[in-house]
Order: structure tokens, then C-alpha cells, then sequence
């Protein structure tokens, strides 16, 4: 299925759990990979999550049922896989690079500041369910530290003040499109 | 047919055997915690590591997912083996001191200390009950969840499971759940107390005859061969 970089999966507003939904996807992976031996799980769970922006648990069964795999087998890829969340994600996601160049250059600062703002605790989501902050170790930029990956971009060489206009900008673009 | 060495024994086993398989068909006798005849094997222990190659470039391979071939030089007790295995005995009991099973296996193996602090975890993650679940009893109720440090083995969001029929297998085969035998002495984290018994040949002939467990061939041997 090859990486699943797509910004504007994120942007979606939120939805009710529809399974009607889920069996579409279910529907047109069974007809991309039928002549496979190996089923790809994962793949299903990744077109759940990038709807969603979780994993229903309601999904989860359907799958279940519809692919006759077991509930445990989905539920432990769900589980070893950082990118499936079994909670509901905010729409923008924010990983902080909390890696040694980065820290060396004031992550913790950057983290703090985008706590503060966004009053988020890292690995949460905030309660109007627009942000979920999480802290990574690298992301393999370590030239551009202090790193923040806003929604899949890479912003680097953050210093508080590009931190307000970063999350300024969004906090507009939300209230025009809201 | 495959043709290797097996503790300096020329032997040979059918192609695909592992060498678990070889060296408990030839009566040699290795340590396992996440294995079972029945299970595919799964190498989570690490107990039933061996020694392959010539000795100075030896490796150590975990022997029930390593198949035999041609010409190996497999060695399942010797020196370095034995001490990586009683470190390892070390580091489960520390894990979980609790378990009779490997309360036993360090009385066997003459583990007399434990120098890690006790963790008193309920669990090994051999993944014998997962397995034991699915490929047995076909049930699938069970599986590892999360990763890492934070890896357990649960139900699926840790509700009582639809497919468990209650059957009862996980628990049979799980090393953690059998509870370890106290005894008079007082509590510690290694038990030991099988740690004085000596093998029964001992009192019938002059030397260990073998090193089977049970052993009964000298108990069958008493009245042909009282040499002592």
C-alpha cells in the first residue's frame, strides 16, 4: 500500500462510527488483493485509521467478521503498530522530535511552549479534539533541530516565536473552514 | 537423511528436524520454557540454546528453531553454554520467582544465586498459551498485545473474550501459573530445595550412568550390575 503520507486525510472533520463505511473499504481491498495467499491486514487497518483517525472498535469486529480473522489477531497488530490508535486522534497531529540533537537544542522548550498553548500533555489529544501532541526520538532530520512534524510536514529550525505563527496560522485556518 | 555431530555422537535425523527434535530423539535432554511438542516453536526463551560450529568459532543458536544440517558440529552442554543458560535460569527467576517450573530447572542446574532484583511478574511472554490457543484449540481468543516493555498477553480490549470456550488449555500449559512448593525453609526468591538430591546412580554404580530424567535404567539394571 506504500506509505501513507496524505495531509489531507487529516483534515477531514470528525464522523459518527459508520460501518457502511468500514465494508467499503473491506470491499475494495478484497478485490485489490484476492489473488494474494497473505492478507493484508494491515493495510484494512490503515484505511480504517486514515478515515477515522482511530480504530473503532465496532470496525474492528466488523473486520473481524468480514475477513473471518480473529478479534485477537486485529487487535494485537492494532496494539504493536504506533501508527493505530484504538482512542480518537485530534485533526492536526504534532510529534515534538525530543532526539539528542534536537533536546541539545532546546526541545524540551518548544515542547513546553506547545503544551502550554494548546494545553495538550504529550500522547493526548486536546478536549476540542483539533490537536494531538505526542513526543518522538528522532525523525532523522537532525540538521533542521529544533524539529516539529505538523501533520506530516517537517517545520525545522523552530523557535518560539515561528511556533506561535505555526500554530496561529492553523488556528485561522480552523475557524474558516469550522 | 541429515548427517551432523551431536555432542561428538555421529547421528543422523530426517531433513527439516530441528535440533531439539535431534538431540531429544537421541536421549540428550535440553532446557526449554516456550516449547512444546505439540506448538510450533517460537524461540521466545532462549533456554534451549546450543553450540554450533568448531569450537573457537562457535556460535549459540536457539535449537528448536535451528534445523539440522549437513556436517554440523552441534554441542548442547558445553562450557559456554551451560553458563549463558544459567544466567538465563538467573534472570526467569528473578523475572518470576514464583513459578515452580523454573524454581526446578535452577535447582537443576545448580543456580544457587540470583544476583538481578525480583521482578515477581506474573508472566514470561513464552507465548505458550497464544499459541497453544490458536494452533490447538483453534480458538484465537488470545494474543500479545502492545510491544516492548509494555507486551502482555490479553484479550482483545481486555473484555471477556466471545471465542474462549473456557477450556482451560492456556493455564495447563503455562509455566508461570504453577505455583512453587515452599517447604520448611523460609521465603526467598530461589527455592533450591531439590538442589541436594543426587542423581539415584550414585548409589548403585560409581559413576553417573546417564542423564536422563527420570532415570530408570538403573533402577531396571539394580540386580544385574551391583558392582559397588
Amino acid at each position: 500500500m506504500g506509505l501513507r503520507t496524505n495531509p489531507k486525510a487529516c483534515y477531514r472533520s470528525y464522523m459518527k462510527v459508520d460501518l457502511t463505511k468500514i465494508d467499503q473499504i473491506i470491499n475494495q481491498i478484497i478485490d485489490k488483493y484476492k489473488d494474494d495467499e497473505d492478507v493484508p491486514y494491515i493495510s484494512i487497518l490503515q484505511d480504517i485509521n486514515d478515515e477515522y483517525r482511530y480504530l473503532p472498535e465496532e470496525a474492528l469486529y466488523r473486520v473481524s467478521q468480514k475477513m473471518e480473522v480473529s478479534m485477537s489477531h486485529l487487535y494485537s497488530l492494532a496494539t504493536f503498530y504506533k501508527c493505530f490508535s484504538l482512542v480518537p486522534k485530534g485533526e492536526h497531529e504534532i510529534q515534538v522530535c525530543m532526539g539528542t540533537a534536537c533536546h541539545v537544542r532546546g526541545a524540551s522548550r518548544i515542547l513546553e511552549k506547545v503544551t502550554r498553548d494548546l494545553q495538550v500533555k504529550p500522547g493526548k489529544t486536546s478536549e476540542n479534539g483539533k490537536f494531538s501532541l505526542e513526543t518522538v526520538n528522532c525523525v532523522g532530520a537532525c540538521a533542521q533541530g529544533p524539529l516539529v512534524v505538523f501533520d506530516g510536514k517537517y517545520v525545522g529550525k523552530l523557535t518560539l516565536n515561528k511556533i506561535e505563527k505555526m500554530l496561529g496560522g492553523n488556528h485561522e485556518k480552523d475557524n474558516k473552514t469550522s | 537423511m541429515v548427517n551432523f555431530t551431536l555432542n561428538g555422537l555421529e547421528v543422523s535425523v530426517e531433513k527439516g528436524t530441528t535440533l531439539l527434535e535431534a538431540a531429544d530423539f537421541y536421549g540428550i535432554e535440553i532446557p526449554t520454557l516456550c516449547h512444546d511438542k505439540g506448538l510450533s516453536p517460537y524461540g521466545a526463551c532462549r533456554l534451549c540454546l546450543v553450540e554450533i560450529g568448531t569450537p573457537g568459532r562457535s556460535r549459540l543458536v536457539s535449537s528448536c528453531t535451528y534445523q539440522a544440517r549437513e556436517g554440523l558440529n552441534v554441542r548442547t552442554h558445553s562450557e559456554r553454554v551451560i553458563k549463558a543458560r544459567k544466567l538465563l535460569i538467573e534472570m526467569y527467576v528473578a523475572l518470576c520467582p514464583s513459578s515452580k517450573v523454573i524454581q526446578c530447572l535452577a535447582s537443576k542446574y545448580h543456580v544457587t544465586k540470583v544476583r538481578f532484583s525480583p521482578k515477581h511478574e506474573d508472566c514470561i511472554l513464552c507465548g505458550l498459551c497464544v499459541r497453544m490457543c490458536d494452533e490447538q484449540m483453534q480458538a484465537k481468543a488470545i494474543s500479545f498485545v502492545n510491544r516492548g516493555g509494555r507486551r502482555l498477553v490479553s484479550t482483545p480490549f481486555a473484555k471477556k473474550s466471545e471465542d474462549c470456550r473456557l477450556c482451560g488449555a492456556c493455564i495447563y500449559i503455562c509455566p508461570a501459573c504453577q505455583t512453587r512448593c515452599q517447604g520448611p525453609q523460609e521465603e526467598n526468591i530461589l527455592c533450591n530445595a531439590c538442589l541436594n538430591l543426587e542423581p539415584p546412580c550414585l548409589e548403585k554404580f560409581e559413576d553417573v550412568m546417564c542423564y536422563m530424567d527420570p532415570c530408570v535404567a538403573c533402577e531396571l539394571n539394580t540386580d544385574k550390575k551391583p558392582n559397588k
